[in-house]
């Protein structure tokens, strides 16, 4: 991609948030199919097709400043959005690590690192950081090394200590969630903080998912795409913020929900970390409204089939009852019947 | 699967049956950090046939300059250990996996006993070192043979102190787990790594005093045992192969120019996993990762140490 010029943007309020033309094309659009269900969509995270969104093994683009500084208005009203337990300080220097390496090496023209054995030292032009550390000593950054590097990259991070063939959340910087809290997830297994998720546990998913994700490798990550809705473009819809957010869900109209329903996709990738042997998983999410998405003819078409064809139970978890239908009617316009080629492509 | 390429920078001699190898980057780069327990899998070229074999990493896991293992000559194995002590010399080339651990401390261990057999020794070296860089509370209780059988004594006192106990089988001293594991603190975790005797009297031993299954840890890797060759049909690659008596199924599998799954390649990660369509004689498991239910009901195996007698063996891969 080329160099994008970081946007001055809100996630809140006035609600300034868009997309780029460029910002569109490279959308992760979810589906490949007219229909969607629950699977073990997990595949290898590793570099495909220069400027899209899986290019790098972290992606910044034109929104990171202002999702940086949303998470930091989010971390001011409510702290315990970042949460680590005692025995995961390990596990907090392999994500100073892996975040530092990785911006490094894929954006050099933004994130620069140098060593001299322990002693390092850190520059991020966009957030205007300059920090010189001792890696290994905590005393050496201005707070814990997790919350410290995971306040300087998009979407939320959740990494988990691997103990008895089983997951569990102990740390986690959340700001941008869809409706969920690492307040009430911490220390939680694998199975627990799915219970929520419907059909998904009948049909086997976490069984298969857990058995793989116990085997993952150092070097060897993986991805997966997760989708749900949004109205407005809102990166902190958490629980305990429902009474902001949830009644936009009942504002819905045939005149705004193009500009007001946005797609909001995660492109989630976990990684083995290596001296704690924990596992990060990060949850990027990428929102779109209805009218930039249909720019693109073939994602309007294959996201109203998924909508109409989408299990009850999966719209009420999502939370799309109140607009979904909305979505469908706004959109049968550019309806044509004609049947679209599988994959996400835009075209 | 990640793979690195190294080169032999030194082999020492440590007791008349094992060798401890180094091993460091082909260009000199920093390898991959990794966490105490780890192991590699290293490939060998024997004759133009590949061999693979798991070796725990010994080092620090702080030393990112060389990685360190050990190997005991096993002459009635299938060739690896004596490939590695006659065939590898200083400068060799090697190809390894990136480390994985499946034989990880608990972060939430109040209290660490270490016990090892032998040359199971080996990955509690590198676990030594996280817990002495945690500052965790732990007890490294070593049993081997005979005095020249002691591999890496002299090592270990300088790394555990008096936190180290040395249990001299030619001279009487034998673990006596209900000792050890009587009384111990709330929260205490135990890892043992030895032969398969040692391994199950423990375990037994734990599970008569009633530890949680949670704070009880083991890790033993089976060399793939030689059997008779049979057949076997692979249902998704549509083909049929031998697996000769010296090399297990998932051997022949790579031979064939498969990439099939592992991480162990002995019988206790579960990765290679396959579904068994159908068999019209004996499945013989070998592994300790599959219940005795599944074992018994015969609808899958681990190919990296398992084997079968029967005329036809259809696997769902
Ligand atoms: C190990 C890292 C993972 C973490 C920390 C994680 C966390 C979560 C959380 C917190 C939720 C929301 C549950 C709620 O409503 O309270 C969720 C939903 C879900 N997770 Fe995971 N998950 C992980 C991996 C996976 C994997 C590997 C799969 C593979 C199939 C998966 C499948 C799902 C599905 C299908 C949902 C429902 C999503 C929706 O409909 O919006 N998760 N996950
Ligand atoms: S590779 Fe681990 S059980 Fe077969």
């Amino acid at each position: 991609m080329n160099t994008p010029a970081f946007k001055k943007e809100t996630f809140r309020d006035d609600y300034t948030f868009r997309n780029s033309p460029e910002a569109i094309r490279r959308f992760p659009f979810p589906f490949a199919e007219d229909e969607y269900m629950y699977s073990v969509n997990i595949e290898q995270h590793v570099s495909t097709n220069p400027g899209s969104v899986f290019e790098h093994a972290i992606d910044i683009d034109e929104h990171y400043i202002a999702e940086c500084e949303d998470r930091r208005l989010t971390l001011e009203r409510d702290p315990t959005r970042y949460i680590a337990l005692p025995h995961m300080m390990d596990a907090q220097w392999d994500m100073v690590e892996l975040i530092m390496e990785s911006l490094s090496a894929d954006y050099p023209q933004w994130f620069e690192l140098t060593k001299n054995g322990d002693q390092w030292h850190w520059v991020n032009k966009p957030l205007e950081i300059d920090q010189t550390f001792t890696f290994g000593d905590t005393s050496t950054l201005p707070m814990e090394p997790f919350e410290y590097i995971s306040r300087q990259v998009q979407g939320d991070w959740i990494i988990m200590d691997h103990r008895d063939d089983d997951l569990f959340a102990d740390m986690g910087m959340v700001t941008s969630q869809a409706d969920w809290s690492i307040a009430f997830d911490a220390g939680m297994s694998f199975k627990e903080w799915h219970g929520p998720v419907p059909q998904a546990n009948e049909i086997g998913i976490f069984d298969r998912a857990l058995k793989y994700l116990l085997h993952l490798q150092y070097g060897s990550p993986v991805r997966r795409l997760n989708w749900t809705m949004t109205v407005n473009p809102r990166l902190d819809t958490s629980p305990e913020e429902f009474p902001l957010w949830g009644p936009d869900n009942a504002s819905v109209t045939p005149e705004n929900v193009g500009e007001k329903v946005h797609l909001r996709v995660e492109l989630q990738a976990l990684f083995r970390l290596p001296r704690s042997n924990a596992i990060a998983f990060s949850v990027r999410g990428y929102l779109i409204s209805l009218d930039e998405l249909v720019t693109y003819p073939k994602w309007a078409k294959r996201l109203r089939r998924v909508l109409t064809n989408l299990h009850p139970d999966l719209s009420e978890y999502k939370g799309l009852d109140l607009y979904r239908q909305t979505v469908i009617d706004w959109l049968e316009p550019l309806e044509d019947g004609a049947e679209l080629s599988l994959g996400t492509q835009p075209e | 699967m990640s793979i690195l390429n190294v080169r032999v920078a030194e082999i020492e001699q440590v007791t008349d049956v094992v060798k401890h190898f180094t091993l460091v980057e082909e260009n000199g780069r920093p390898l991959p950090r990794f966490s105490g327990g780890s192991h590699v899998v290293v490939s060998m070229n024997i004759n133009g046939r590949i061999h693979r074999n798991p070796y725990s990493l010994m080092g620090s896991p702080e030393n990112t300059d060389s990685y360190h293992i050990s190997v005991r000559r096993q002459e009635k194995s299938r060739g690896g250990s004596v490939f590695m002590h006659d065939g590898v010399k200083v400068g060799s080339e090697l190809q390894i996996t990136y480390p994985v651990n499946l034989f990880s401390l608990s972060k939430l261990g109040k209290k660490h006993i270490l016990v090892a057999g032998g040359i199971g020794i080996t990955p509690f070296m590198s676990q030594i070192a996280d817990l002495n860089r945690l500052g965790d509370d732990y007890e490294m209780h070593y049993a081997f043979r005979s005095a020249e059988h002691g591999a890496f004594v002299e090592q270990l006192k300088q790394m555990c102190g008096d936190r180290l106990h040395l249990h001299i089988e030619s001279e009487g001293q034998r673990i006596n787990f209900q000792n050890l594991l009587s009384n111990q603190p709330l929260g205490t975790h135990i890892y043992v790594c030895g032969p398969e005797p040692m391994v199950n009297a423990l375990l037994l031993t734990a599970k008569d005093l009633g530890w949680p299954k949670t704070h009880v840890h083991s890790e033993q890797f089976l060399a793939p045992p030689i059997g008779e060759s049979f057949m076997v049909q692979l249902a998704k690659s549509n083909m049929e192969i031998e697996v000769p008596g010296d090399m297990s199924m998932l051997e022949a599998m790579e031979e064939a120019g498969l990439e099939p799954d592992f991480l162990c390649r002995g019988g206790a990660c579960g990765r290679c996993e396959v579904e068994v369509l159908e068999c019209d004689g004996a499945l013989m498991h070998n592994d300790h990762y599959l219940s005795d239910a599944e074992k018994a009901s015969g609808n899958k195996i681990m190919p990296c140490v398992s084997r079968a007698r029967c005329q036809k063996l259809l696997l769902n891969i």
